[in-house]
């Protein structure tokens, strides 16, 4: 298959299906229809299984369900079905069972609207169900990035058994791009039958039970501090960041995803006109590449977050900076995007020009 | 002289460990009842259990078989999620009335109408148990709970559902039945059922599920034996016994 002209949403689903996974559990919300009803009409093609859930909670508990199998399974939804799901991501994450969650993001609070957004970046970085856990979120700003990092979450759902979240924004779910979707390298790893359920056989009769309740404190500190220590081993090594014309850069922008696209334009238009602006991208939201922000260039006078909400990524660069640097916010709400010539105009001010 | 063994504890039971059910309680029976059947099957390294919230959430550390826990209710969707990946397992899920009937009725009737081929083992013993006693869906008319303090009353609290006739009326559900442990006769009964429920599954035939009247004596307020008779003179009479579909 050489480069195709696709939808962000069934790139995404293609992608999934060369990667393996070939179990979805799905539910109807706009702007994220075209990855299950892709799913119900392309799984069966390669032996796989569609199962229209009856809610968003039923969706992420049979993700619980399928993914303790060890094999390969996915969800996806938008913003109000992923508050639905937040419960059961914080079980999926406690009994550590590993699991592929796409959310194309709306704006909200509460219903919101159909439009794309980035207002879930707390939700997701930060927790959104109950407890001491925490899932990868991957932000991509190109379709092609859709389908590598699509196929990234299923390698690191099943090496750190953890869930992962592929937060797209309704814009990167909408919108048709040219991509390459290859077979992922990993496309047939199998279940690890050390842990998965319906191995007992292939354990000697060893049982395996997957859970989060552990009624006595002792086990249950034991519990947090092991997966605490695999949150450090995430953090430690799978930080990702892309740094774009950072070098002598005196205005850094900082955004991901829709907003990182934009910006790389207002980038390129200011960089012509001689301006020294900058773009570092997260592409891993958590991990948060703190790392990357340690090694900022010494020419950098003051950071500007942009995205599609209204500020909820500034606090992350404030404390991966140590505040060293004036940090400013510019964005959009409500299903808007910043335009790349309000972005200029705000680099503009910000240079005092 | 040869000894003849006429009693031990089931080989799916974990070995040298005893449940923390109260004494009178029923979930001890109906474990039991659930370990004959898949010994009797010989299915115990095949079987993957779905654990509920409840009195029960611990049933992994007696059942000595894969297990998995769900959320509040949501078992069904657990095992549903298990089953499509795994077919050639056999899954079942142990839920009791707040579980089940309450906060999991959505994953329950979706579960039952896709006639997904699971087996569930439903407990009902009218009340929340772990909780300490609150009013389940489940609480008879007029039966006092930590949180119906006055005794049930249908103006405000709607009516005991009753689990099995309304599922009964889904066409896809292949197997519904009410039994109880209440008395050793009906527990006869019980375990043909519950038997029956995962022989259905092993024979690829679809959704199973049997609703066992249970006991709660500590949380209804009485001794073991007067939980038991009132359980057969109270509760029986609004939850008749009887199979209600069985893949007609």
């Amino acid at each position: 298959m050489g480069r195709v002209l696709m939808k962000g949403t069934e790139a995404i689903a293609e992608a999934a299906i060369q990667a393996g996974c070939k179990y979805f559990f799905g539910y109807p919300i706009t702007p994220q229809n075209e990855i299950p009803e892709y799913m119900s009409a392309h799984l069966p093609e390669v032996g796989g299984v569609y199962v229209q859930a009856e809610s968003e909670v039923a969706s992420i508990n049979m993700v619980l369900g399928g993914g303790a199998t060890g094999y390969r399974v996915m969800t996806s939804s938008s913003s109000p079905g992923i508050s639905l799901m937040s419960e059961g991501i914080s079980y999926v994450a406690g009994c550590e069972i590993p699991a592929v969650i796409v959310n194309v993001m709306r704006a909200g609070p509460g219903l919101g609207g159909i439009l794309p957004g980035q207002a879930d970046y707390l939700q997701s970085t930060k927790g959104g169900g109950n407890g001491d856990y925490n899932l990868f979120v991957l932000a991509r700003s190109t379709l092609q990035e859709c389908v590598d990092l699509t196929q990234l979450a299923f390698d690191l759902a099943q090496k750190y058994r953890n869930p992962v979240m592929v937060a797209a924004d309704g814009f990167m779910g909408q919108m048709m791009e040219a991509v390459e979707i290859k077979p992922s390298p990993s496309k047939d790893q199998p279940a690890d039958p050390s842990w998965a359920l319906g191995f007992m056989g292939e354990r000697g009769g060893k049982r395996s039970h997957l859970h989060s309740l552990f009624l006595s404190p002792e086990p249950l500190e034991e519990h947090n501090r092991k997966l605490q220590k695999k949150y450090q081993a995430m953090k430690d090594a799978e930080q990702r960041c892309e740094c774009y014309m950072m070098d002598d850069a005196e205005v850094l922008i900082a955004a991901y995803g829709t907003t990182a696209r934009i910006s790389r334009s207002a980038v390129n238009n200011l960089r012509a006109e001689g301006l020294k602006v900058g773009m570092i991208r997260p592409i891993t939201l958590w991990p948060y590449p703190y790392e990357a922000f340690k090694k900022l260039p010494s020419t950098v006078k003051h950071i500007l977050v942009s995205e599609m909400n209204a500020g909820q990524m500034v606090d992350d660069v404030k404390v991966a900076t140590g505040c060293k640097y004036p940090v400013s916010f510019y964005g959009r709400m409500g299903g808007f995007a910043p335009s790349v010539g309000e972005i200029e105009n705000e680099c503009r001010r910000i240079l005092g020009l | 002289m040869s000894e003849v063994k006429v009693y031990e504890r089931p080989k799916s039971w974990m070995p040298n460990v005893s449940s923390h059910y109260c004494p009178g309680c029923g979930h001890g029976i109906a474990h039991r009842l659930v370990c004959e059947a898949i010994d009797e099957l010989g299915i115990q390294n095949d079987t993957i259990g779905v654990a509920p919230v409840g009195c029960a959430a611990m049933i992994y550390d007696y059942m000595d078989t894969d297990y998995c826990e769900a959320p509040h209710g949501r078992a069904p969707a657990v095992a549903t999620g298990l089953k499509t990946v795994r077919p050639d397992k056999i899954v079942y899920t142990y839920q009791g009335d707040g579980d089940l009937a309450s906060i999991g009725m959505g994953e329950i009737i979706h579960a039952a109408n896709r006639g997904q081929n699971i087996t569930v083992i439903f407990i009902n013993n009218a009340i929340y148990g772990m909780t300490g006693g609150q009013m389940a869906p489940t609480t008879l008319i007029g039966q006092r709970a930590s949180t119906c303090p006055l005794g049930r009353d249908v103006k405000l609290n709607g009516y005991p559902i009753r689990v099995s006739e309304l599922l009964a009326a889904l066409p896809a559900p292949g197997y519904v039945t009410r039994v109880t442990v209440a008395q050793p006769k009906y527990i006869i009964k019980a375990k043909q059922a519950v038997k029956q429920a995962f022989q259905n599954q092993l024979d690829g035939k679809g959704f199973s599920l049997v609703e066992i009247l249970s006991s709660c004596p500590t949380n209804w307020g009485m001794r073991p034996v007067e939980a038991f008779d009132w359980l057969v003179n109270t509760m029986m009479p609004y939850y008749p016994l009887g199979t209600f579909k069985d893949f007609d």
